[in-house]
């Protein structure tokens, strides 16, 4: 009973946590833009713009639903909850803090320590290919059904270099589960100063890791699937009020659980280099250990926002080459040097 | 308890779907429900406490494979009316009769436990740590049969490339 109490409040509160993180994540990129194209951005609702997100939400409920006589009813319905539903339940495995001691009981600040920790991410990624191509598909006109095909090619693509990145991270950590991938981070140190981040260990893997997650999101320069220049806006033309709305949604919150999984991966997660002992679990310690891993995830959320208003995007082809004939073969290359360099340095 | 109510749910969702599968006229929609059948299975996974074979079950099959599926239906698919007609052939009475028989075939050695054999012993090892469980054992005892895979798999690679990737038809050559 009591371990189904703890659970349920993680669950309310990461689910809660991710949402107000999507509503604020749309202003931020709406001030970000705007700093980088020398504008203000929103600044009338509250001080600062800060309650703008209130104020999108209740245009997007208020808005009129259309449903467009051509789509085939039950997919077109289906489709916003097939993309927003595996973006959400992604989080869950990411570990946002170590262990929080409340009432005399240890909390592990973690929805589900599953020991298959990172496959459960790739696995929910993965289904949220079909919130989209459902989406083109349904919707029934040219240019949705343009911008579905060029994200299942774009997505299938971009996976197989996603999960071979990460073969070097856990070869170098020997587990699949986060907690204890953090925990190796956190409890080695390289040349005796430098924490023993998986960035340091795997730098060619991050690197891929942070491209492939980039398309994977379908963020510039990878948003072929929307390119509003061509498509209108790809698979959600056809979409209005709420049911957009979980579109993007979903798009922001897969940014979220991404940047959390780069964070966590090569970034020691909840880990603060130097100022503090890995095994300290006070209070202040732990929620030290939460604002660290907020501070990184924040810092690659900045990142993404960054690179879509700096960058152009791709052509489609050059996309494709980028996947198979760059990506895939580094990735494997990757793998080769680090199990050599493991072998020899035994 | 809860396990066994999850069970029946899932199960009845898979045979469900799988019909479905079978019933659909229409190719997105039999696909679709296929994607559904391997998530059930997936979850059946899960409730042996399987992990890591659920996970590959989703990635694998429910996130490339079928999506490489509704992708060529999606693209074959363009301009033409979505739905299969049933197949009219002369031998169609006959598979259907052959059909019936396989099945009913399972169903009797699945009852006697004919095909089965005693129920499996659950290995220990194997509920402490799944993936280790499974690195060993396909690196020790079932290094062949793994090798002999993926052979296959390279060798199905390269037959792909070759049938798809045909040579230019050849310019005449050039008057000197």
């Amino acid at each position: 009973m009591d371990y189904a109490l703890v659970s349920l409040i993680k669950i309310l509160a990461v689910i809660g946590g991710l949402l107000g993180a999507v509503a604020y994540l749309v202003l931020a990129e709406r001030k970000i833009s705007a700093y980088i194209q020398n504008r203000l951005g929103p600044n009338r609702v509250g001080p600062w713009g800060l309650l703008q997100p209130l104020a999108d939400g209740l245009k997007f409920m208020f808005k009129e639903d259309v449903i467009p006589t051509h789509v085939n009813r039950v997919l077109y319905l289906a489709a916003p909850v097939a993309i927003l539903i595996p973006a959400l339940m992604g989080f869950a495995v990411v570990p946002f803090g170590d262990t929080i001691t409340i009432m005399g009981r240890t909390i592990r600040l973690q929805v589900a320590d599953l020991n298959i920790g990172i496959l459960y991410i790739l696995a929910t990624a993965s289904l949220g290919v079909y919130g989209v191509v459902l989406a083109g598909w349904a919707s029934n006109s040219k240019y949705a059904l343009l911008g579905g095909i060029r994200a299942s090619a774009q997505m299938i693509s971009y996976e197989l270099s996603l999960g071979l990145s990460l073969i070097g991270v856990l070869m170098v950590s020997g587990t699949l589960e986060l907690n204890e991938i953090v925990v190796s981070q956190a409890t080695h140190s390289l040349f005796g100063f430098l924490p023993r981040w998986n960035v340091f260990a795997q730098p060619l893997a991050f690197l891929i890791f942070t491209v492939s997650a980039f398309a994977e999101a379908n963020r510039l320069p990878f948003d072929l699937p929307e390119s509003e220049q061509e498509l209108v806006a790809g698979y959600h033309s056809e979409y209005s009020s709420m049911k957009f709305a979980m579109f993007f949604m979903a798009e922001y919150a897969h940014m979220i659980t991404a940047s959390a999984v780069i964070a966590t991966l090569f970034f020691g997660g909840w880990h603060v280099p130097w100022l503090l002992d890995p095994l300290d679990t006070s209070l202040v310690a732990s929620l030290l250990k939460v604002a660290a891993f907020s501070v990184k995830t924040g810092f690659f959320l900045f990142l993404f926002l960054w690179v879509r208003w700096t960058l152009p995007r791709f052509r489609y082809d050059q996309v494709m080459r980028l996947g198979w004939k760059v990506l895939l073969p580094l990735a494997i290359a990757n793998v080769f040097i680090t199990g050599v360099l493991m072998v020899l340095g035994r | 308890m809860m396990e066994l109510y999850l069970f029946y749910m899932f199960a009845a969702v898979a045979i469900g779907s799988s019909l479905l599968v079978v019933l659909f006229r229409n190719p997105v929609n039999c696909a679709l429900s296929l994607v559904a059948t391997l998530f059930c299975v997936a979850a059946l996974f899960v409730l042996l406490e399987a992990y890591f074979l659920a996970a590959v079950q989703i990635i694998v099959y429910a996130g490339a494979i079928m999506v490489l599926f509704l992708f060529v239906i999606m693209l074959l698919n363009l301009g033409h009316p979505e739905v299969l007609e049933p197949s009219t052939g002369k031998y169609r009475k006959l598979s259907v009769v052959l059909l019936v028989a396989i099945l009913a075939l399972q169903i009797t050695s699945m009852a006697t436990r004919w095909m089965g054999g005693p129920a499996a012993e659950p290995d220990a090892g194997m509920l402490e740590d799944n993936i280790h469980y499974i690195g060993t054992l396909l690196y020790t005892d079932f290094l062949f049969p793994f090798e002999i895979v993926s052979l296959i798999l390279l060798v199905a690679l390269v037959g792909v490339m070759v049938l798809v990737k045909r040579e230019p038809r050849r310019a005449t050559a050039p008057n000197p």
